[in-house]
C-alpha cells in the first residue's frame, strides 16, 4: 500500500475542490498535482482525469486510422456500430437515466428513417413521395425533429403509467408502427418493395459514393464515426447538467423529486423527446449506410435489440451504451463464424438449429447473463479492469 | 421566549380536515407559523403529523379547509410548484437519491435556480456553464454549513444515516425554502448525532433566518428548540402553546400516557419537566 499511497490519498480528495473564493477563481493547478482540482468547473469537465485525456485521445486516433488498415465490409460493419450507438444512446437518456421502460424505440428508428428518405427523395419518382433535399444535414435534423414530435405525443403516456405498464402501451407503439410502415406505401415503398435511403450528400459530394482517393466505405465509416461524437458529447453533456440530474431524480424516486421542484411530467416529455430525435437521427443515418430497409424491419425485435444494448453496455452510462452497441452490431460477425467450429448449427436459415436462432438465444442469454452478475454491464466490467490495473500490484 | 406569530404568518392553516377510505388523518387542524419562528407539532404515532405536512407540500389534498403559503393558496398546486416558491421539506424515511452523490442530491435542491433549457445543456454552453457554476458554489456552502466536505463525492445510498439525514437537510437547504418542514429530523441517530443536528437546526434558525416546522418525538429536543408547539392526537388539535404551557396541559400528557397514568413519568417519549432547558443552552 505504501508505494501507492500519496497518489490514492491524492484520488481520494482529487474531487475535493477547495472551498473558499480564491479556489473557485482560480485556474491552475498546482504543479506535481495532476489530480487535484482547484476549480468546480474542473472538476465537472467532462475528462476531468489526465488518464481519461490520453486514453481517449488514443482511442480516437485509432478510430480515425481504421479505414487505412480494415476491408470495407468490416468498415460497414463498424459504421452500423457508430450509428447504433447513437440509437442506444437515446434509449439509455429514456430508460436508464430517466427510468421509462421504452419498447417502442424501433418505431421511432422508422419514423426518423422514413422522415430522411422523403426529404431527400426523388421528386419525380411516383411511387413514393419526395422532397428532393439531399443536403445531410437537413434531412437529418428533419428525421430526429420529427420523431422528437411523436416523442412528445407519447410522453404523456410516461406520465400516467410507470414500470410494466408504460412498457406494454410502448410495446403497442412498435405495432402500430410497423403496421403503417407496411401499409403506407407512398411513405416506405411496402414490404419487399422498400425505398431508396437518403442520400448522405455533404460539400457537394455524395459520400457513399466512392471518391478519388477514398472508396464509400471509408467515407461513411468516418461521417458516422463524427456523428457518434457528435451525439455522444452531447449525450453526455445532457447526463451532467440540471437535465441529466432530473432525469435521475425522477427514476429514483418520483415523490421525492417532486418535492424538490423537479416537475416530473416535464422532466418525461423532455426524455422522451430527446431519446426520440436521438432514435430518429439513428434510423436515418442507419437507412443511409444500408441502402435499403425493408418496412418490417422495424418491429420489436430491433427495439429487444435497443435494450439488449443498453442492458449489456451499461444502464445510465454513454460509453456504456457505446460499447453495448457494437457489440450487439459485431455479435452476427462472431456467430456466422460458428458453423465452422460447431458442426451441429447450420448457416443456413432453413435448418434447425440455424446461426440466426442461436444468435437470438444469444441476445436473451446474454441480457440474463449481465443481469444477473454484472448489473452495470460492459461498462462496470470495464470500470473493475480499470480499477485493478490502478491497484495493481494490489489486490485491493 | 416569544413567539414570532405577531409577524406576517408564514402559513396559515386553517381547519383542515383529511380522510382517507375509514381513516381520518388530519380532523380540523388550524395553525399559523410567523417569520423566524421554529413551530414544532408533536403527537402519539399516527396522529397525523406526517399528513399534515404532506397537505402543506401539495401530496395530499384534503376534504375541507384552506392552507396558505406566504398569502397565496396552495391546495390544488402541484408539489413542484409549491416547493419552487420556497418549501422544502426532509422525510421521516429519507427520501434521497442513492445512486447520486452528496453533491448531486443537493444540487437537485437548485431545480429552481436553474435557468438554462435542453439546448444550452445539450450544448453546455455559456447560460448551462454559469448557472452550474454557480449552483455549485451555492450547494459547497452549505456543503460547508453541515460539515459534509469529507462526504462530497460519494453515492447517497453508501453513508451513514445520520449523514443521509444531513444530506436531506442540506437538499432542503439548497432550495432557499422560506419555510422549511422536518419531519423527525433526529429519529434514530445516537446521541452525539441528535446534538449535531440540534445544532443545525439553531444555526438554520438564527443564521439562515428560515422559519421552520419540526415534527420529532424526541421531546427533550422539542422542548428545548421550539417556539411553539401543537399536540395532535387522532389527527384531532389538542392543544398549541409554548413548550411550558403544553407540558402543563393534561390533555396532553392524557394523549401521550392513555388515562390510566396521571403524571408523565415515562422517559423523553412523554413531554416532561426534563426537558425545559432553553433553546441557547443546548450544545
Ligand atoms: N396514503 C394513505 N392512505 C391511507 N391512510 C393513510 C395514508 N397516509 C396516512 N394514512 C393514515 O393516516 C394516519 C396518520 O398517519 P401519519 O403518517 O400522518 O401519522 P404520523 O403522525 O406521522 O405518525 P408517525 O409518528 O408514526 O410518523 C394513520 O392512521 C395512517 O395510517
Ligand atoms: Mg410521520
Amino acid at each position: 500500500m505504501t508505494a501507492t499511497e500519496p497518489r490514492r490519498a491524492e484520488a481520494a480528495t482529487g474531487s475535493t475542490p477547495g472551498t473558499g473564493p480564491t479556489a473557485r477563481s482560480g485556474g491552475r493547478r498546482p504543479r506535481g498535482r495532476p489530480a487535484m482540482y482547484t476549480t468546480y468547473a474542473q472538476d465537472m469537465a467532462l475528462l476531468n482525469t489526465r488518464g481519461k485525456k490520453v486514453g481517449l485521445g488514443a482511442l480516437l486516433v485509432l478510430a480515425v486510422l481504421l479505414p487505412f488498415v480494415l476491408q470495407d465490409d468490416l468498415l460497414r460493419l463498424l459504421a452500423t456500430g457508430c450509428v447504433l450507438s447513437i440509437g442506444a444512446i437515446g434509449l439509455n437518456l429514456v430508460t436508464g437515466y430517466a427510468g421509462q421502460v421504452s419498447l417502442g424505440h424501433a418505431f421511432f428508428l422508422g419514423v426518423g428513417a422514413y422522415t430522411a428518405s422523403v426529404v431527400a427523395g426523388d421528386p419525380e419518382d411516383e411511387e413514393v413521395w419526395g422532397l428532393g433535399i439531399t443536403f445531410l444535414p437537413v434531412w437529418l435534423l428533419a428525421a430526429g425533429v420529427v420523431a422528437a414530435v411523436l416523442g412528445l405525443v407519447v410522453a404523456p403516456l410516461a406520465s400516467r403509467l410507470r414500470g410494466l405498464y408504460l412498457a406494454i402501451v410502448t410495446l403497442g407503439l412498435v405495432f402500430i408502427g410497423e403496421h403503417v410502415f407496411r401499409e403506407w406505401d407512398s411513405l416506405t415503398g411496402g414490404v419487399g418493395v422498400g425505398r431508396q435511403a437518403a442520400e448522405p450528400v455533404l460539400f457537394g459530394m455524395d459520400l457513399s459514393r466512392r471518391s478519388e482517393s477514398f472508396s464509400g466505405d471509408q467515407q461513411m465509416y468516418w461521417l458516422m464515426l463524427a456523428m457518434l461524437l457528435l451525439f455522444a458529447l452531447v449525450g453526455r453533456n445532457i447526463a451532467r447538467s440540471a437535465m441529466g440530474r432530473s432525469f435521475a431524480a425522477v427514476r429514483d424516486r418520483d415523490i421525492a423529486a417532486e418535492i424538490t421542484g423537479v416537475d416530473v411530467r416535464r422532466v418525461k416529455r423532455r426524455a422522451f423527446v430527446v431519446s426520440s430525435f436521438y432514435a430518429g437521427c439513428a434510423g436515418a443515418l442507419w437507412y443511409s449506410i444500408l441502402g435499403f430497409i425493408d418496412p418490417s424491419s422495424f418491429g420489436l425485435l430491433l427495439s429487444v435489440q435497443f435494450i439488449a444494448m443498453v442492458l449489456i453496455g451499461g444502464v445510465a452510462t454513454i460509453s456504456g451504451s457505446i460499447m453495448g452497441a457494437f457489440f450487439i452490431a459485431l455479435l452476427p460477425r462472431l456467430t456466422r463464424e460458428l458453423p465452422a467450429y460447431l458442426p451441429f448449427l447450420s448457416s443456413s436459415a432453413t435448418d434447425t438449429p440455424n446461426v440466426f436462432q442461436f444468435e437470438t438465444l444469444l441476445y436473451g442469454l446474454l441480457i440474463v447473463l449481465f443481469l444477473i452478475f454484472e448489473p452495470r454491464g460492459l461498462y462496470g466490467v470495464w470500470i473493475r479492469v480499470r480499477n485493478y490495473w490502478k491497484a495493481w500490484p494490489f489486490s485491493y | 421566549m416569544t413567539a414570532g406569530s405577531a409577524a406576517a404568518p408564514v402559513v396559515e392553516v386553517a381547519d383542515v380536515t383529511l380522510r382517507f377510505k375509514g381513516v381520518t388523518a388530519i380532523n380540523g387542524v388550524s395553525f399559523t407559523v410567523g417569520e423566524h419562528e421554529l413551530f414544532a407539532i408533536i403527537g402519539p404515532n399516527g396522529a397525523g403529523k406526517t399528513s399534515i405536512f404532506n397537505v402543506l407540500s401539495g401530496v395530499y389534498r384534503p376534504q375541507e379547509g384552506s392552507v396558505r403559503f406566504l398569502g397565496e393558496p396552495v391546495l390544488g398546486r402541484r408539489p413542484h410548484t409549491i416547493a419552487a416558491r420556497g418549501m422544502a421539506r426532509t422525510f421521516q424515511n429519507i427520501e434521497l437519491f442513492e445512486n447520486l452523490t452528496v453533491i448531486d442530491n443537493l444540487m437537485l435542491g437548485r431545480a429552481h435556480a436553474v435557468r438554462y433549457g435542453m439546448f444550452a445543456a445539450a450544448g453546455w454552453l455559456g447560460p448551462a456553464r454559469r448557472s452550474e457554476l454557480a449552483d455549485r458554489a451555492a450547494v459547497e456552502d452549505i456543503v460547508d454549513f453541515l460539515e459534509l466536505a469529507q462526504y462530497r463525492g460519494f453515492p447517497v445510498g453508501l453513508l451513514p444515516y445520520g449523514v443521509q439525514k444531513r444530506v436531506e437537510l442540506g437538499r432542503a437547504l439548497a432550495m432557499e425554502p422560506k419555510l422549511l418542514l422536518l419531519d423527525e429530523p433526529v429519529a434514530g441517530m445516537n446521541l452525539e448525532e441528535t446534538e449535531d443536528m440540534a445544532r443545525f437546526i439553531l444555526d438554520i434558525r438564527d443564521e439562515l433566518e428560515i422559519p421552520m416546522i419540526m415534527v420529532e418525538h424526541d421531546m427533550g429536543l422539542v422542548m428545548d428548540l421550539a417556539d411553539r408547539v401543537l399536540v395532535v392526537d387522532f389527527g384531532v388539535p389538542i392543544t398549541t402553546g409554548t413548550p411550558v404551557e403544553v407540558q402543563r396541559n393534561p390533555d396532553v400528557v392524557k394523549a401521550y400516557l392513555g388515562e390510566d397514568h396521571a403524571t408523565g413519568g415515562r422517559r423523553s417519549k412523554a413531554p416532561s419537566a426534563a426537558g425545559t432547558a432553553a433553546a441557547g443552552e443546548h450544545p
